[in-house]
């Protein structure tokens, strides 16, 4: 009964969503306000209406209600309540009504939590957000119901990917999407502000909603990496695979956007340029929700292959994106230009961060879609990897983090750069001492390494400089401080896991193994069987140089359900490095002894990945949620 | 400056990006984009890359009761059902690295040995690397 009340309120939130776009269309066409303020309500019903459907598939997969094809596929009676509430999004139906879910969530937000927004513009907004929430209504409905049954219903499911089964990986999809389908209301602004008079006074109101989106897509970055690291087992934290490179380039994008909109809001400047990239953002991450959405690509995200689903979101995404980009090139000339600004001066600090974000995205889209279009015109299978991206994306993000520290202290419309620079010096000479030091601490290692510890330093240095005139009355710069210095934090914590080091040895059970200064002792293992999973949990010691003993317990799990074997990594900070431990199944060694394989690493700073990448998003957040004048 | 001396700067900005941008790509993708192989065109020599020293990507099953461990490195051999082929790999093991199961290798050939630098096995029990599934096919084998 449930699941079928959700699947029908599904049906009439795609009603609302095409009723919300034509009343605030039709109405600020026509300049009726009473059926613009109706078309805020059916925003509303529209989000009320797929809360409903989202909480009917909740209470099916939290009741194991297995005549539903959804839950059976990914559910278990014995799977731990937390995850079989997250196991709700953890499928591809579920994910896409997640998606729609915060869709229609900022349609919402846009109709009632932006009451100094024009009306009309508001609407329009709203529009376009509706037609937008139409189109993936539909494509639930028709390609991924998430609440079709099954019959006979089978008596046990089949529980879900234990890679899945983590509190980190639960919560990650929500901030992801917040973000990912956050630039939908940037979008949505940006096609209003093309369809009314006079745009240039209103690009302001884009800000808010482009920072809200950009934390939550950062916050959630952030914690999909913080979970491979640790749950992936092989100690790397980024592994460009074509999912993750998904949800960088909107993310690259918006950050971008972020910029120009600064320089837009405040000189009208790059004011094309901005709605443009307004497009792109959500178009980018569309493309996104194709590529990962549509089995194209292989990876850990993808799900079942249905290629009805592929074509829906690409003609979708040619939709929206070919319609937006129609609009852009009736509408944009409309726009003013750009007033003047000199070669040195911040307008041209933001110019420069745009020129080096862009063509980092551009380069990532390329090697992303590469294999895809290969592939498509000869048949040969190539995959594009980890070196393609560190030799493309890499020497065009090191110089915008450079250019990052100057900007900020550069005037409007023409400075000095001698002077700004003098101001710097301090920075300079720490990113220096902060080589030479590291050189002596650690010898050579890394060139990388090197010039990231150099680089994270110097903006650090650069955000205290920065910081410091405002020291006070920072509130209207603390987004700023936040967001650079926390890039500062991670760019230190990146530059320090290149400094890894690795040992995998075997072990018997209680033998000793010695590196360099550390020892390691293989103490014990106890049986320490989960609700749906048996698991082997090893008790060492690491014992390094300073005698102080770790007490480290790694597990090594099998989820019968799935078959499937799982290594549960013990990890240990101090902040200033992770002790990273994971241990292998036990295997028959030659001489016939039963050894398990144990990979034992020492990852410097790579903590500060994740807390830099979380500071940002506060910066971001601060930003979108600070009173403005 | 003039109107038209700032779209100078702009254009000329944009094509070094563009230029530089473009020159990456390609030296990039050049030297880092590794072609798929199976067991049969690597045992044969029947693929371009023959006595190159490019990258490759090697998919199929590895071979039942044909792994062995030697201290950190391990040797199996991956099979497309028609020829097989041995390989070495030291480093982390993928938790889905079995005997008898799908498996993508990244890495070399150094004479009749693919030296693996990367191992990935399949992310669950129902997947099947489509890599893997492509080097099964000529074999009859449904995956």
């Amino acid at each position: 009964m449930i699941p079928e009340l959700g699947f029908y309120v599904t049906i009439l939130a795609l009603i609302t969503s095409l009723l919300q776009a034509t009343l605030t269309l039709t109405g600020a066409t026509r300049g009726i306000s009473a059926l613009m303020h109706a078309g805020c309500r059916a925003a509303l019903a529209s989000f009320l209406l797929v809360t409903l459907a989202f909480g009917a598939l909740m209470a099916a997969h939290v009741s194991d209600d297995f005549s539903v094809m959804n839950v059976a596929m990914n559910s278990h009676t014995l799977k731990p309540l937390l995850y079989k509430i997250t196991g709700t999004w953890a499928s591809h139906e579920g994910s896409m009504l997640l998606w729609v879910f915060i869709l229609t969530g900022f349609g919402a937000a846009l109709a009632f939590t932006a009451p100094s927004m024009p009306l009309a513009l508001r609407a329009r907004a709203i529009g376009v957000q509706g037609l937008t929430g139409f189109g993936f209504l539909a494509f639930i409905l028709f390609t991924s119901n998430p609440f079709a049954r099954l019959w006979p219903p089978p008596e046990q499911g089949n529980d879900l990917n234990p890679l899945l089964q983590d509190p980190g990986l639960a919560f990650h999809p929500p901030f992801l999407y917040l973000g990912y389908v956050g630039f939908s209301s940037v979008f949505s602004l940006a096609a209003a502000l093309l369809m009314t008079k006079k745009a240039e006074d209103h690009v302001a109101y884009l800000r808010p909603w482009a920072l809200a989106a950009w934390s939550a897509l950062t916050f959630g970055i952030a914690m999909g990496s913080w979970w491979a690291y640790y749950e992936l087992g092989w100690g790397g934290y980024w592994f460009w695979d074509p999912v993750e490179n998904a949800a960088l380039m909107p993310w690259l994008a918006g950050t971008a956007l972020l910029h120009s909109l600064i320089a837009s809001s405040q000189r009208a400047a790059l004011l094309r340029w901005t709605i443009l990239l307004a497009i792109l953002a959500f178009s980018l991450s569309l493309l996104g929700t194709f590529l990962v959405r549509s089995g194209v690509l292989t990876s850990v995200h993808s799900f079942a292959v249905d290629p009805r689903r592929g074509i829906f979101v690409l003609v979708l995404l040619a939709l929206a994106v070919g319609g937006a980009l129609t609009l852009y090139a009736l509408r944009a000339g409309t726009l003013p230009e750009s007033p003047l600004f000199a070669p040195v001066s911040r307008e041209t600090a933001l110019l420069l961060n745009n020129l080096f974000l862009c063509t980092a995205c551009a380069t990532l889209v390329t090697g992303t879609l590469y294999p895809l279009l290969l592939n498509a015109l000869t048949g040969d299978i190539v995959s594009v990897g980890a070196p393609y991206f560190n030799a493309s994306v890499l020497p065009l993000l090191i110089p915008a983090a450079m250019l990052m520290v100057i900007g900020p202290l550069l005037k409007w419309r023409a400075d000095e750069l001698r002077p700004v620079l003098r101001q710097l010096t301090i920075a300079l000479i720490l990113a220096a001492a902060c080589v030479v030091i590291s050189l002596y601490v650690c010898g050579y290692h890394s060139a990388l390494g090197l010039i990231g510890f150099a680089l994270g330093i110097w903006v650090l240095g650069g955000v205290a400089v920065d910081g410091r005139r405002f020291i006070g009355q920072l509130s209207p710069h603390l987004s700023r401080l936040l967001a650079h210095g926390g890039l500062g934090l991670a760019i230190l914590g990146m530059s320090g896991s290149m400094f890894s080091e690795e040992h995998i040895l075997h072990m018997r059970l209680h033998d000793i193994a010695k590196i360099g200064a550390t020892t390691i002792t293989f103490a014990d293992v106890t049986i320490a069987d989960g609700p749906n999973y048996d698991s082997a949990r090893g008790t060492f010691f690491i014992t390094p140089r300073d005698g102080t003993s770790l007490t480290m317990q790694p597990e090594q799990r099998f989820y019968p359900t799935q078959g499937m074997p799982l290594s549960h990594v013990a990890i240990r900070t101090n902040l200033l490095a992770d002790t990273y431990l994971s241990m292998g199944p036990e295997e028959d060694e030659d001489d016939g002894s039963k050894a398990r394989a144990v990979r034992f690493a020492i990852n410097p700073l790579v903590p500060w990945i994740w807390i830099g990448g979380a500071v940002m998003a506060m910066g971001g957040l601060w930003g979108a949620v600070r009173k403005r004048r | 400056m003039t109107k038209k001396q700032a779209r100078l700067y702009g254009l000329l900005l944009f094509c070094l990006g563009l230029g530089t941008a473009a020159g990456l790509v390609l030296y990039a993708l050049g030297d880092n984009m590794s072609y798929f192989r199976t067991p049969t065109e690597l045992v044969t020599g029947a693929y371009p890359e023959h006595g190159s020293d490019h990258s490759l990507r090697l998919g199929g099953l590895v071979e039942k009761n044909s792994l062995h461990h030697e201290g950190d490195t391990i040797t199996f051999r991956v099979t497309d059902l028609k020829n097989s082929l041995t390989v070495r790999y030291s480093g982390t093991v993928p938790d889905l690295f079995r005997e008898g199961q799908g498996v993508v290798a990244t890495g070399k050939m150094s004479g009749d040995v693919f030296i693996a630098d990367q191992l990935l096995a399949k992310h669950d029990e129902k997947y099947m690397p489509p890599e893997v599934a492509k080097a099964l096919q000529p074999s009859g084998i449904a995956p």
